[in-house]
């Protein structure tokens, strides 16, 4: 910092000395930190930023980051467990309150300092703002511009059907939607540009289909048994579909439209934050990156204090600690340091690139880092980004090690450390950990049994024989089954093999129909 | 840029969630209800109705979705290394769950398990809303009172006096219509009159009358048309004696009066024990008269040989001993019903609190007033023994009271605290209504 220091000595215009906010002062800070995110090429929404008591930040943190939510009691839920957290003086209210929305809403609170306003404003306004508007993920699942109408129709909505048909009724079908809501987007459904001989083999098979439509249209005469077989294998649907919401919302043979619509609404909502779920390192990881560097330029600038950096840098260590995996403090690996550390080593290595970085990065080591860091921003979710710019040191740093639990072994086995040997392993398992797909368990519908009693058959297909948490595969059936009006079986199938089935409503055993 | 609006919304509501917190208390509420009953059998005297933290298990509040669960083959990163090399093994933690780092997808198997219970805190509103929900006075009967304090007040009809805000609009142009009409009524019929003449003189050809010529008369007509048209506008639109005003009167409300008597034991044979569960017993019905009844008398009589009346504090808070003559509390008990509240204006209510201890040959008479002066009157009466031991006379006089006056008279046994509040529940459960 020290040659910061002596360009900062030539000139101070500080925008405030104090630590107490003023209205005129959030806006000269924000029009200082907007100029020096034109100088970076940040790209962003129009910003909103809200200044708020801590009461109302509770409120919108039980929201879970709606800003206009419909009611319902887990929401309540979530406020209790927030204002208890809150009041014991175990959780900060501090940033990352911060809406993915046309202009894009954040929120500041009134306790806080002036220099935590400026960290927020940095943090949220410029830093997720411009993730929001750049990330392809945002881009391609949500529209921004939509989402404050949509939340507010969806609130209206839902307080319409419960004049309507009741409270209760309501709450019902919203506890079995949240239910599944998890597996209400077409994960592995990616959007990609059609071949001129793949659309002709699709048109073939729509005429083949039509034609076995047709077929068993004309089929009057009386069908021999092993034909009804056949018949009945055919599955619908014939592909097995992962979204689940959407295949109730369309397929559900009982359910009133006001019923359907409730479903699609928690579907578009899961929808909304589907992107989220996938660039938590990414997204905190860019914000952090950019308020660190929005203040320090402000620095530079000679326009904020001293002081002002001393305090910010305070917090800002404390946001990107990483405990070691033996501490009290261990849960997880914090997306803010993780996310941070990566994108200021792109910064490194388009820096100052060692010979390690030429290896490993030839493509970007040496190149313009404030590029890289947009492409790596634009074009990668959590799980590709990894992949793609987990770097040996950032690995070092971090002292990444990976260990095995296998179920048929009595220890668990570390695998791979961060050594030569171990980089890359490390760097695909983290990768892994990130993915949702394997986060969350892979679970479609597979077939319905459209001319007998309408079950709906889900099939679970497990990775590396990791079993469903069985305690409440059962609940979440019954709420498939309420939505669903019929019986419905989920089957762990893996390698063509049946693992374990669960059924609702619950099957009774052949001796108990026996009982008289 | 320009383009940031900050926007101060401190101002805006905060209890946004408060729709959802009531979801939530509504969901849960026999949940709750148990743990405030709990908690009151829990308490001590003074600080009975302060709020509660609430604890529910959070099996039974986790929102179930589909999930990993344990076992299987999976690899987890973890930071921070200090000492393992590839290939070490890491012995298995007992129990399975968490420790030194192979706990699998963490959030997913983590959080069911293992957790603590869902706490959170309810007001003292709440607290008192729930411990009270479902009770009422049994028999409550709306009766007329001199109590003056009770009006509503009721529409009637329309007056010509009264302030501008009570004008009532439709009323006040109706009447200015109709006066309007009244007093233009013969104008307006000469004016059609010489209408009428003035076309019938267009119409006819010029008469042979020099003096009088047809020009002559149309103007004249004319003139006289305009001159009462004149007449007609100077008419007020809107006058004084229009306007009307709607009239409220107070009407006084039959108002449901009720009164509780409280008799308790203070004599040598109820211990200490016995004393607090039966003023706890009796804080809990008193709460329960000042929350959900607005205006309710309560007589507070203790008696161990004799009776005497006193006032809330000393009732719940002074000691006293003696012997035991139950008889003087229900005397008392009768005169102060004859002076005070006489039965065509009061519902009456009285529970009692004994350990069942007392001279033999009072419990007859004991029973006697209560058939013949005291149970004829009142809506409800009820009687709890605080005993672990076999009942007395007192309880089986009582007994046959109660098949006697069964709409009416009621008795409970309390042996511990713990029976206080469900013993207070029975008693008052609201009853449903036989329409």
């Amino acid at each position: 910092m020290s040659e910061v220091a002596s360009e900062q000595g030539n000139k101070r215009n500080y925008i405030s000395t104090e630590s107490e906010w003023t209205f005129e002062l959030i806006e000269q800070y924000d029009e200082a930190i907007a100029q020096c995110a034109a100088e970076f090429k940040l790209d962003t929404y129009p910003n909103q930023i809200e200044v708020i008591s801590a009461e109302q930040m509770m409120d919108a943190y039980s929201s879970v980051g709606m800003p206009v939510g419909y009611n319902h009691w887990s929401f309540g839920k979530q406020f209790l467990q927030t204002e208890k957290l809150y009041k014991r003086g175990q959780m900060g209210l501090a940033y990352e309150i911060v809406i993915n929305s046309n202009p894009c809403i954040a929120y500041l609170m009134e306790e806080n300092t002036m220099m935590m306003q400026a960290l927020v404003i940095a943090h949220a306004s410029y830093g997720h703002n411009s993730f929001f508007k750049g990330n392809y993920l945002f881009r391609t699942w949500t529209d921004a511009s939509a989402i404050i109408d949509y939340l507010l129709f969806a609130k209206n909505y839902i307080a319409h059907c419960e004049q309507r048909h009741g409270l209760e009724a309501v709450e019902r079908v919203l506890d079995s939607c949240h239910s599944i809501m998890n597996h209400g987007v077409d994960r592995y459904k990616r959007p990609s540009p059609i071949s001129a001989a793949e659309e002709e083999k699709r048109l073939r098979e729509r005429e083949e289909y039509m034609q076995q439509q047709v077929n068993d249209l004309w089929r009057t005469i009386p069908t021999r048994a092993e034909d009804k077989a056949v018949a009945n294998q055919k599955r619908f649907p014939e592909d097995p579909q992962e979204n689940l919401l959407y295949f109730i919302e369309k397929n559900a043979p009982l359910l009133e439209p006001w019923q359907r619509e409730i479903v699609r609404i928690v579907r578009k909502i899961a929808q909304y934050f589907y992107p989220q779920r996938q660039t938590q390192v990414m997204n905190e990881g860019w914000a952090t990156f950019w308020h660190y560097t929005l203040l320090h330029r402000l620095y530079e600038k000679g326009q904020v204090t001293d002081g002002f950096m001393l305090e910010f840098l305070q917090s800002h260590t404390s946001v990107v600690y990483q405990p070691p995996y033996d501490s009290p403090w261990y849960s997880g690996i914090n997306p803010y340091a993780l996310g941070y550390a990566m994108f200021q080593d792109i910064k490194r290595i388009c820096q100052n690139p060692t010979a390690e970085d030429k290896y490993w990065f030839p493509d970007f080591a040496g190149s313009d880092w404030l590029e890289t860091v947009h492409f790596a921003m634009h074009n990668f979710k959590d799980e590709s980004f990894i992949l793609q710019f987990l770097s040996p040191k950032v690995i070092r740093d971090f002292k990444f090690f990976t260990v095995l639990d296998d179920d048929q072994e009595d220890e668990y086995q570390v695998t791979a450390i961060h050594d030569e040997n171990g980089y890359r392993a490390v760097r695909e398992q983290l990768a892994r950990q990130y993915n949702l797909s394997v986060r969350d368990p892979n679970i479609q519908v597979w077939n319905v049994n459209v001319r007998g009693d309408r079950s709906l058959t889900l099939r679970h297909t497990p990775v590396d024989r990791v079993p469903l948490l069985e305690k409440e595969v059962n609940e979440v059936l019954k709420h498939v089954h309420r939505l669903w009006g019929f019986d419905v079986h989920l089957e762990s199938m893996e390698g063509g093999k049946l693992l374990s089935a669960y059924h609702c409503p619950p099957r009774t055993s052949p001796n108990m129909d026996e009982r008289d | 840029m320009g383009v940031t609006h900050v926007i101060d919304r401190r101002l805006n509501g905060k209890n946004k969630s408060a729709v959802n917190r009531q979801r939530f208390l509504r969901r849960y509420r026999e949940h709750i209800k148990k743990a405030v009953g709990d908690a009151v059998n829990k308490r001590s005297i003074t600080d009975i109705d302060r709020g509660e933290s609430i604890s529910i298990p959070s099996r039974d509040i986790t929102e179930p979705t589909f999930r990993h669960g344990k076992g299987g083959r999976r690899s987890q990163t973890h930071p921070g290394n200090k000492e393992f090399v590839t290939g070490d093994g890491i012995p298995r933690p007992p129990g399975g769950q968490g420790g030194g780092g192979g706990s699998g997808e963490g959030q997913a198997s983590d959080q069911g398990e293992g957790m603590d219970d869902f706490v959170f805190q309810i007001s003292q509103e709440e607290f008192l809303d729930f411990m009270f929900e479902d009770l009422a006075l049994p028999n409550l009967v709306q009766k007329q009172l001199k109590d003056t304090s009770n009006f509503k007040f009721v529409r009637a009809g329309y007056s010509t006096q009264g302030t501008p805000a009570k004008i009532n609009v439709v009323r006040s142009m109706r009447g200015a219509y109709g006066r309007r009409l009244a007093l233009s009524g013969s104008t307006r019929k000469k004016i059609s009159d010489l209408q009428a003449q003035l076309e019938e003189i267009q119409r006819t050809p010029e008469p042979p009358d020099p003096v009088f010529s047809k020009e002559d008369q149309i103007r004249a007509l004319e003139e006289e048309i305009a001159r009462l048209k004149r007449r007609l506008t100077r008419i007020p639109f809107i006058d004084e004696i229009d306007i009307r005003y709607n009239q409220h009167i107070k009407q006084p409300q039959p108002a449901t009066a009720a009164v509780m008597f409280c008799l308790m034991d203070v004599s040598g044979s109820m211990s200490q024990t016995h004393k607090d569960i039966a003023k706890r017993f009796f804080i809990l019905l008193y709460l329960f008269l000042r929350r959900n009844y607005e205006k309710i008398d309560v007589v507070f009589i203790r008696h161990h040989t004799s009776a005497k009346e006193v006032d809330e504090e000393e009732f719940f808070y002074s000691r006293e001993t003696g012997g035991t003559i139950v008889s003087s509390a229900l005397k008392m008990m009768k005169n102060i019903m004859e002076d005070r509240y006489p039965t065509a204006d009061w519902n009456i209510y009285a529970a009692q609190a004994s350990d069942g201890d007392n001279w033999n040959d009072d419990s007859p008479r004991c029973s006697k007033l209560l058939a013949e002066n005291i149970l004829p009157q009142v809506q409800y009466y009820s009687y709890i023994e605080i005993t672990p031991h076999e009942h007395q006379m007192l309880w089986h006089e009582y007994e046959m009271l109660a098949e006697a006056f069964s709409e009416r008279f009621s008795m409970q046994q309390i042996m511990d605290e713990s029976d206080i509040y469900p013993v207070f529940r029975k008693l008052f459960q609201k009853q449903v209504d036989h329409v």
